[in-house]
């Protein structure tokens, strides 16, 4: 199977993944994984905001909006 | 002892209807993440003794990222005792500060609310075990409709500190999480439900920009429509029927000279509500018979928006906009806050993570943001010669806000992150929450406004008495007439403004001044200072500094723009 590691920007709808890894400084990390957003954690996106607006995703039972720059620095792999 | 207990938890997890369950006292409560940006105290008995208790704003860990979440940390410094409230449909992240709070040495207990709604989602908590493992009292509560609230106060007195909990590092307490989680929680695959569809259709720029411009139409035009019916089947027949005969025979009472201008008339014989200047003819038919039912029709539709979880759907849709003009979505909740009374509109910027986003979000809330008891004279005093002339007033609004954003953006130093913002699920508002909250408003616009208004109208007496208000209007007149083409009068309103906007707006009326020449002097009225409430509160949140900076901006955008305006509108 085809385990391609790619920005959660990249994802497409509808699509469930898995977060791999995050980058970013640490303080930016932190706030995600409080938020929920963590390793291994699965994620889906709902919607897309034209003119690279922010991202909606939905992580366990939790939807959140976060900017594209925020969504590039999380890396997950299509399941 | 217990003296003090302080709810914490993650944002929007219900800690201010606990409080409200809790102490009976009236906060302010909805569904966004950042209701609360202050803590507020209330007092309950346990065991008949008085405990302090206070709500704090929310928090997603005990590393603060924005101010709301400064004041949460500042207040669990003071706690004997922590209500942890803990959002049961998202065990696994709240649990993160749980065990944060954990290894602290305040004693603590877990209000598991939102119980209700895990069933309808397919989780299952065993609440028991739960309460094993952290070794302190899980309590499961609906604050929403009060149940487990009073086994939550049975058992605060059980509170305690867990000492196998050691602090431990970020990894650390992940690892603790996913162990805890695997044993008390079980999650059912679940259907796609009419709710996550609309929630979908609202989130998506293709059928949720559509749907916002029909939501915030839809929303004005009720407020108008509530409002004007308000006025004209509730309260001009109040005031025309029942009051005026009263203050007629008031006035012959007092028959003519000093008392009767102050509380009556400036002109003997002529009463009329809007233009006499009296306490008791004006200075309450602004605030009651024109001003109120306004207020009424917008905080209705404000807490139906907020209630209803839709808020965080448009910051989500807006946030490009905003994002260029230096902040983000979020910025939209001032603007909504501030379009009802600026002064919780300030104080909602806190929710802005840098202090260039809340200087952008307080000034630009201060020019462009007119109060609902602005908005409403503006109704009162244009809308007679028509909706055209209300029309200019607002876009010439949105485009000031706009602008003066693109340029504030690029000329404040700082930086604008991006958005971080969670969407809570929607929830049908309920119509006791809603009414309780638009009365709690309204009551406190009433105490607010009528003080201010008895004093406006006071020192328009004194200074109309005193011959001031002619010397000022005629010294004036030439600079008022060659930039703005308004009367030299026209000034007194300016200053009467700082004060409050409704009645400055009012006072523009006696003096005969064409539609332009008073859109003109309400968009000025608007932009120039904000009212001395709005300017205490912005000195607080902004800095002495900050304030003055933001204040040549406004100044600098009134003469600016006023002068242009006078340029070209046609027959000022």
């Amino acid at each position: 199977m085809d385990k391609k590691i790619i920005p959660l920007t990249a994802l497409p709808y509808n699509k469930n993944a898995k977060i791999v890894s995050l980058h970013g400084g640490h303080g930016f990390q932190h706030k995600l994984r409080t938020i929920g957003i963590r390793e291994g954690q699965r994620i889906k996106i709902i919607s897309r905001q034209p003119l690279r607006g922010p991202i909606t995703v939905m992580v366990g039972n939790c939807q959140m909006t976060l900017g594209r720059g925020m969504a590039q620095k999380i890396m997950v792999e299509i399941l | 002892m217990i003296k003090k207990i302080v709810l914490m938890g993650n944002p929007n997890v219900g800690k201010s209807v606990v409080f409200s369950r809790l102490t009976g006292a009236n906060v302010i409560t909805s569904n966004y993440p950042g209701t609360t940006v202050d803590f507020s105290k209330g007092t309950m008995r346990i065991d008949g003794k008085k405990v302090e208790i206070i709500d704090a704003p929310g928090t997603y860990s005990l590393e603060p990222t924005n101010r709301a979440e400064e004041v949460a940390l500042q207040m669990l410094k003071e706690a004997d005792v922590v209500i942890n409230v803990v959002d049961a449909t998202n065990l696994e992240r709240n649990l993160y500060l749980t065990l944060q709070l954990l290894e602290g040495n305040t004693p603590v207990v877990i209000a598991l609310n939102l119980w209700d709604e895990t069933r309808h989602l397919g989780i299952h908590i065993d609440e028991k075990k739960l309460e094993q493992l952290l070794g302190i009292p899980v309590v499961t509560t609906n604050a929403l409709t009060g149940e487990g609230i009073k086994k939550l106060v049975s058992r605060i007195k059980d509170a305690c500190v867990n000492e196998n909990i050691k602090p431990t590092s970020e990894e650390g307490r992940w690892i603790e999480i996913g162990s805890i989680i695997r044993k008390v929680e079980r999650v059912e695959h679940r259907h796609h439900t009419i709710k996550d569809r609309i929630s979908e259709a609202t989130i998506k720029p293709l059928t949720g920009i559509p749907i916002a411009f029909i939501i915030i139409f839809l929303s004005f035009w009720v407020v108008r429509l509530i409002g004007e019916n308000l006025i004209s089947f509730v309260f001009e027949p109040f005031f025309e029927n029942w009051y005026k005969p009263l203050i007629i025979k008031l006035g012959n009472i007092l028959g003519p000279g000093l008392l009767y201008n102050l509380f009556i008339s400036q002109t003997y014989g002529d009463i009329d509500f809007v233009e006499s200047m009296g306490i008791l003819t004006t200075g309450l038919f602004v605030p009651i018979g024109m001003v109120l039912p306004y207020i009424i029709a917008f905080y209705l539709m404000l807490s139906i928006l907020e209630d209803s979880g839709y808020l965080p759907r448009l910051a989500t849709l807006v946030d490009n906009v905003f994002h260029k003009m230096g902040m983000h979505g979020h910025g939209i909740i001032p603007v909504f806050l501030g379009l009802g009374c600026n002064v919780p509109g300030a104080l909602s910027t806190r929710t802005l993570e840098t202090r260039k986003q809340r200087f952008i979000s307080a000034t630009l809330l201060a020019i462009a943001i007119p109060c609902m008891a602005q908005t409403a004279m503006i109704f009162g005093v244009l809308g007679q010669h028509g909706m055209y002339y209300i029309g200019i007033v607002v876009v010439t609004l949105i485009i000031i806000y706009i602008t003066a954003g693109l340029i504030l953006s690029r000329t404040i130093h700082g930086e604008s992150p991006e958005i971080f913002l969670e969407i809570p699920p929607y929830r049908r508002p309920s119509l006791r929450a809603i009414s309780k909250k638009t009365w709690m408003r309204i009551r406190w616009f009433l105490k607010e406004a009528i003080p201010f208004l008895f004093l406006g109208v006071f020192i328009i007496n004194i200074l109309y008495t005193a011959g001031i208000i002619q010397w000022l209007g005629n010294t004036l007149s030439p600079l008022m007439e060659t930039v703005f083409g308004l009367p030299g009068s026209a000034s007194i309103a300016l200053i009467i403004g700082f004060l409050r906007k409704d009645i400055a707006v009012g006072m523009l009326l006696p003096l005969n001044m064409n539609p332009m020449q008073l859109v003109i002097a309400v968009t000025i009225l608007t932009i120039y200072f904000p009212c001395v409430a709005t300017f205490t509160v912005l000195i607080k949140e902004l800095g002495i500094k900050d304030m003055l900076k933001s204040t040549v901006i406004m100044i600098g955008t009134a003469v600016a723009v006023g002068f242009i305006l006078r340029l070209i509108l046609p027959g000022v």
